[in-house]
């Protein structure tokens, strides 16, 4: 089978896999540095059947999302800081419907408008906990276009099959930069799965041990309600404290219960390092340079490159912690996962490489603030 | 197949829970009823609600619905009915969902005419929070958060929806039942954008606010106050206007958007043609 080669944008990346991931929907409200995928979406879905919408903001994008998804779709927008955040209350609403989607937020600095079209990373605890409740939430982060086709194809698996929103954590850096990918095929694509009994015998809420309800569209045999309000197994209201323990746990476990099916990381060179860092997205790019530097220098330096964010690796980060004689945690802000590594890290010593002027860290000064601690250590 | 009430009201689920004199199980007979005589399969409908009092009324239906944020209702619709065209898509609304949180969804459904109907349940106050004041609420009202007499001009939800660019704008009230049935029909008939804006008593705040005692104190003061012959439109002149305002034809956005698909698929291969030098 030839697969297709071609130099690409890590925003029209994301394209090509939501694509191949069976999209069919999008809407959403252009903003910097997300717009190129909404452009591409607006020509390539109508030529497959499918709907561009331009809402009248990102508000309504999240709930059209929700809309088009109960009606069979799967759907996904783009978006950047100020519009993600708008996107926060109907986010919760996918939750709590449990309507598979895909956000992308392509992280600008902020906050608010801030500087529209330089990068930053610093929206992590935004997509862990900008909508309020309880929740669980899945976010992928990437950190070269080939991963932006890639991890796009598991969000959308990861929506369907888990019924829930994911966040595709993208920044300006990744997003903008253009490399080679391959439209690779050998992706299993994943779809929602279908209820299997009699229609009149149909719960929109029951779910089956994996914690996950097989789930209809409208319009189907399968007559169904959807609730943003706390409801039961039928999708009617029901507000005893019994039923909300139980709904609130299940939503967050369908998830939980999952996260070595969920968890993708990659290790550079983790065998033997001294020199663990543990970083994502365009700071990891770096962070890659900076252990070949250091092994140069007969440093022993490794990376633990963390893709799935949320749920956070922490077994993962234990285990290479423990072996470690210092962490180093470089992100595009003043220091959002470190806090998460902090909690696994065992006693091994963690220290952030911090930088919000909006350019990149750079591997030198990955590579110096390494040297440095390892001297004092 | 004949149809009546009981094929989408769910019959175990009543009583209401809506407040004695409340408005909103008239108007919610009326959908069932205009369902009904249209003979509408309730797998082929979706109720589409946002929060309210009034937005509790997909509780009672056995057709599908979506039960969504205050204030967003039509656009999570537009996504339902975007992806499928053929479903009926009905969504209902409060006056604080309908128009003030959601009133930039309202005009831009009204704009790109999405062949959805909006019933708004126009109680001129916030009745499930309390009976604060809306987007509606005629000057000068007695509400939970206007002691001393509101003094904000309120939306005519017609006006609006008909500058908007609705294909169908009607209103009527919760007194003039026959009429609300007739317009919900025609409404849910219409393809392109609808709306119906039902004016609706709501005892319990706006009338206990307004020295209006009782229900039947209220389906009074809309019997003696609505007229048919208002020319202007405008319902705050002391009376409420009744009425078709606009009924025309236009096409909506999925018939539009079918269009655009066949184009688009037309000019893709094109594309690709060229690209690959045939
Ligand atoms: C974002 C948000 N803000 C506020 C509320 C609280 N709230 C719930 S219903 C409502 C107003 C309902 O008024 P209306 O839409 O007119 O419906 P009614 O209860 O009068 O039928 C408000 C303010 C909410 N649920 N969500
Ligand atoms: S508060 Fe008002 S609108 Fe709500 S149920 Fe009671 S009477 Fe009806
Ligand atoms: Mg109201």
């Amino acid at each position: 089978m030839t697969q297709e080669i071609k130099f690409l944008q890590g925003n029209e990346a994301c394209l090509e896999g939501a694509l191949k991931a069976g999209a069919r929907f999008y809407a959403g409200y252009p903003i910097t540095p997300s717009s190129e995928i909404a452009e591409m979406a607006s020509q390539r879905l109508p030529a497959i059947g499918g709907v561009f919408i331009q809402m009248e903001d990102e508000l309504g994008s999240m709930a059209a999302l929700v809309g088009a998804s109960m009606a069979g779709a799967k759907a996904f927008t783009a978006t950047s800081g100020p519009g993600f955040s708008l996107m926060q209350e109907n986010l919760g609403l996918a939750i709590m419907t449990e309507a598979p989607c895909v956000v992308i937020n392509v992280q600008r600095s902020g906050p608010s408008t801030g500087l529209a079209t330089k990068p930053a990373q610093a929206d992590v605890m935004q997509a862990r906990w900008g909508t309020h409740g309880d929740h669980a939430i899945i976010t992928l982060c990437p950190t070269s276009v080939q991963e932006c086709y890639d991890l796009m194809i598991y969000a959308f698996n990861f929506s369907e099959r888990f019924r829930t929103p994911v966040i595709f954590l993208s920044d300006e850096i990744v997003g903008h930069m253009r490399e080679k990918v391959v439209l690779r095929d050998d992706i299993p694509v994943v779809d929602r799965a279908f209820p299997q009994c009699e229609p009149n015998q149909y719960k929109p809420y029951k779910a089956g041990d994996d914690k996950v309800p097989p789930m209809a569209y409208f319009g189907s045999e399968f007559i169904f309600h959807a609730s943003s309000s706390m409801h039961d197994e039928t999708g009617y209201p029901n507000n005893t404290s019994q039923n909300a323990d139980k709904v609130i746990r299940r939503l967050y476990e369908k998830i939980y219960d999952h996260r070595d099916e969920i968890s993708i990381t990659k290790e550079f060179e983790t065998e033997d390092a001294d020199v663990l860092f543990i970083s994502f997205g365009a700071a990891a790019r770096s962070a890659r340079e900076a252990v070949k530097m250091l092994r140069s220098g007969s440093i022993k330096a490794g990376l633990l490159q963390i893709n799935t964010i949320w749920p956070f690796p922490d077994e993962k980060v234990k285990r290479l912690a423990l072996r470690a004689k210092v962490v180093l945690v470089p992100e595009m802000n003043l220091g959002q996962i470190i806090n998460e590594v902090i909690k696994f890290s065992c006693g091994t010593p963690v220290f952030g490489i911090n930088k919000v002027d909006s350019t990149i860290i750079t591997p030198l000064e990955i590579v110096n603030k390494a040297k440095e601690v390892l001297q004092n250590a | 197949m004949p149809k009546n009430i009981f094929d989408y009201i769910i019959e175990d689920r009543l009583p209401f829970f809506w407040c004695e004199g409340c408005g909103n199980g008239i108007i919610l007979k009326s959908i069932a009823q205009a369902f009904a005589d249209l003979e509408l399969e309730p797998k082929n409908i979706v109720v589409v609600t946002g929060i309210g009092c009034w937005g509790k009324a997909d509780d009672y239906l056995s057709t599908n619905s979506l039960h969504v944020t205050h204030g967003r209702a039509l656009a999570a619709a537009t996504g339902v009915k975007a992806v499928n065209p053929n479903l009926k898509v009905v969504a209902l609304m409060g006056d604080g969902d309908g128009v003030t949180i959601g009133g930039n969804h309202f005009i831009h459904a009204a704009r790109r005419n999405m062949d959805i109907t909006a019933i708004i349940s126009n109680n001129f106050n916030y009745g499930m929070t309390g009976g604060q004041y809306s987007g509606t609420t005629p000057e000068p009202s007695f509400t939970a958060t206007s002691r001393y007499g509101s003094v904000e001009p309120p939306f005519d939800i017609c006006a609006l929806a008909k500058a908007a660019g609705a294909p169908y704008v009607a209103r009527a009230t919760v007194y003039h039942v026959n009429l609300l049935e007739r317009y919900i029909k025609n409404a849910i008939q219409k393809k392109g954008f609808s709306v119906v804006d039902v004016i609706n008593i709501c005892p319990t705040y706006y009338g206990r606010f307004n020295k209006l005692k009782s229900p039947v104190e209220m389906m009074s003061w809309l019997r003696d106050n609505s007229t048919m012959k208002l020319e202007d439109g405008n319902i705050y002149n002391n009376r409420f206007a009744i009425g078709e305002f606009v009924n025309e034809d236009k096409l909506d956005f999925s018939t539009k958007y079918a269009q655009l698909q066949n184009n688009a698929r037309k000019l893709s291969v094109q594309l690709e043609q060229d690209l690959s030098g045939k």
